[in-house]
């Protein structure tokens, strides 16, 4: 990354300012708490998934302008999506912050989370990227906390 | 009367840093983070190599001349450590491998043997974990409770209630003698007296405070006072643990093995006198050398005038910090070693950290291992700035221009 500018973009600056899908959901289905215990990036999400659909995901928690945005972006790529699509996502954006996942030569369906793919160049910054969607796995997989430990 | 202490040569001194002359990211490095850890100078890159490559074999083992030497040469770093902090006897000065090592000895050796059900250890709102962890997991196996000394806005504790926190159940007192966020420099002397009154041993964990301050172990009066090399210019993989001698002899061992003994047969161990009791296994020689060499650099250069040239660091930072819109400096207490926190609204340390480092800018972004601190100025994280000898004004004014980037950024 030649510039921090090229992660810190518009919408990645927007989303942390404005997080959608912000705060708390009661009554939800699955629930899971994620910890990045190195930083203490804290984030809880909660989601409503019937007939195998995401109806509804919010979060709550604290973190950087990357953990919060990618967050925030998450919800709004999941909202509305089945299980499995979700589940094909967050394995999709591990991949691409793994480095594992070119997303300029190879199929995926991470639309405008490849927002994300700079990170991939900043390994102090990965598991801030990474929380949200760890913590979006353990919830459809019945874990209460997950960390990026 | 003060005397005027003459300044440093810091062009000098940055010239056995070979970091500060490597680009980084194409940059200089401006290295504000020596209270995370500390560069090493070449002459104890160089004092290591030596042992290494020359000098090298094990100690207090073996009749060779080779290993009667590298004996005498880690021995005499054992001395300089005394002579640094003014303690009685080299009996009394441990070694560890950090200042984390060095309070679980205390607290798994002293605390096991003192602390019982319904016992008190009282520690300060300050303690980064290393200081609170060892004694929770102690307080748990034992039934006992941990008690915390408050602290102010300001980030300076409250001693208004010290004598009554200090009670017949308390077993020892801990407390930094500078806090790694807050720059604090706390009143260890007065905490140590007012403790003393009340027959309760107190340890100091000085690992923020011995690259930046004289420490006379026997002037403060403190029973344990522990700290790491890797934050005195020296390498990691070593510390120190400095007790009372009535105390170190009174406390069972702790690893087992070679070296701790003095007798072993199936039946029975005897046990080596201290500090050999503490010290089971081949110790890590070369960094015990390398931190004596390390305390020969800072020496050399004055504390005086090490202490001098990072206060007037510290001021010129704060006036310029202070002046940025958005900031607020987390830690004013009067008395500060150079150490600044900062928040930025609406930026997270973290981002702060990643555009700074961007621009050669090193700093501590997270919670420092201190996360109570944070709880108790209600923030998740800081960005820290730490200074060292062999900075200057403009390094402070790079990590402004860096603040002010982020701020650009996150308009």
């Amino acid at each position: 990354m030649s510039d921090p500018r090229e992660l810190y973009q518009q919408v990645i600056i927007e989303h942390n300012k404005k997080p959608r899908n912000f705060g708390d959901l009661e009554p939800c289905t699955h629930q899971a708490h994620g910890l990045n215990p190195l930083c203490g990036d804290d984030i809880v999400l909660k989601l409503v998934v019937e007939d195998g659909l995401v109806k509804d995901i919010r979060f709550q928690g604290h973190g950087c302008a990357i953990s919060k945005a990618s967050s925030s972006l998450m919800t709004v790529n999941v909202k509305g999506r089945t299980q499995a699509e979700a589940e094909v996502l967050v394995e999709q954006f591990r991949a691409m912050i793994r480095g594992t996942l070119d997303v300029e030569h190879q199929a995926h369906d991470l639309g405008r989370l490849t927002l994300f793919s700079g990170v991939k160049d900043l390994p102090s910054r990965v598991k801030c990227a990474v929380l949200p969607w760890a913590t979006l796995h353990s919830a459809l997989h019945g874990e209460d906390t997950t960390s990026t430990e | 009367m003060t005397t005027a202490v003459l300044p440093l040569d810091v062009p000098g001194i940055r010239r056995d840093f070979p970091a500060l002359t490597t680009p980084f990211h194409g940059k200089p490095l401006i290295y504000l983070d020596s209270a995370v850890s500390s560069l090493t100078p070449l002459p104890v890159v160089e004092r290591m190599s030596r042992y290494q490559s020359f000098e090298h074999t094990n100690v207090h083992r073996g009749v060779s001349t080779l290993s009667q030497e590298a004996t005498d040469r880690f021995e005499e770093a054992r001395e300089k450590v005394r002579a640094f902090i003014n303690a009685p006897s080299v009996k009394q000065i441990v070694w560890t491998r950090g200042t984390t090592e060095s309070i679980n000895l205390v607290a798994q050796t002293f605390g096991r043997r003192n602390v019982h059900a319904g016992d008190e250890i009282l520690l300060s709102a300050m303690e980064h974990h290393a200081d609170i962890v060892p004694w929770q997991l102690l307080a748990e196996e034992r039934g006992a409770t941990l008690r915390v000394i408050p602290m102010n806005d300001d980030g300076e504790l409250i001693l208004d209630g010290l004598d009554d926190l200090i009670n017949e159940r308390t077993r020892l007192v801990g407390v930094t003698h500078v806090s790694n966020v807050l720059g604090t420099i706390n009143p260890v002397k007065e905490i140590i007296a007012r403790a003393h009154a009340k027959g309760v041993p107190v340890l100091v964990d000085g690992a923020q405070a011995v690259p930046h301050l004289h420490v006379d172990v026997v002037d403060l009066d403190a029973d344990f006072y522990v700290f790491s090399g890797h934050k005195l210019s020296g390498p990691t993989g070593i510390g120190v643990l400095y007790g009372k001698r009535e105390l170190l002899e009174a406390m069972p061992p702790w690893h087992g093995g070679g070296s701790m003994i003095l007798s072993v047969t199936w039946e029975k161990t005897t046990y080596a006198p201290v500090p050999a009791r503490f010290e089971a296994g081949t110790p890590p020689i070369a960094q015990a050398i390398g931190l004596g060499a390390a305390i020969d650099y800072v020496t050399a250069l004055g504390l005086d005038r090490i202490a001098a040239h990072e206060h007037a660091l510290l001021a010129y930072a704060t006036e310029r910090l202070q002046a940025i819109p958005g900031l607020r400096i987390i830690g004013t207490a009067r008395e500060k070693a150079s150490v600044i926190s900062f928040v930025l609204d609406g930026i997270h340390p973290h981002d702060i950290g990643s555009i700074l480092d961007h621009e050669g800018v090193v700093v501590r972004a997270g919670h420092h291992c201190a996360q109570p601190v944070m709880t108790r100025f209600q923030i998740p994280a800081t960005t820290r700035a730490s200074f060292a000898y062999f900075n200057t004004r403009e390094d402070v004014d790079a990590l402004v221009s860096g603040i002010l980037k982020v701020q650009e950024i996150f308009q």
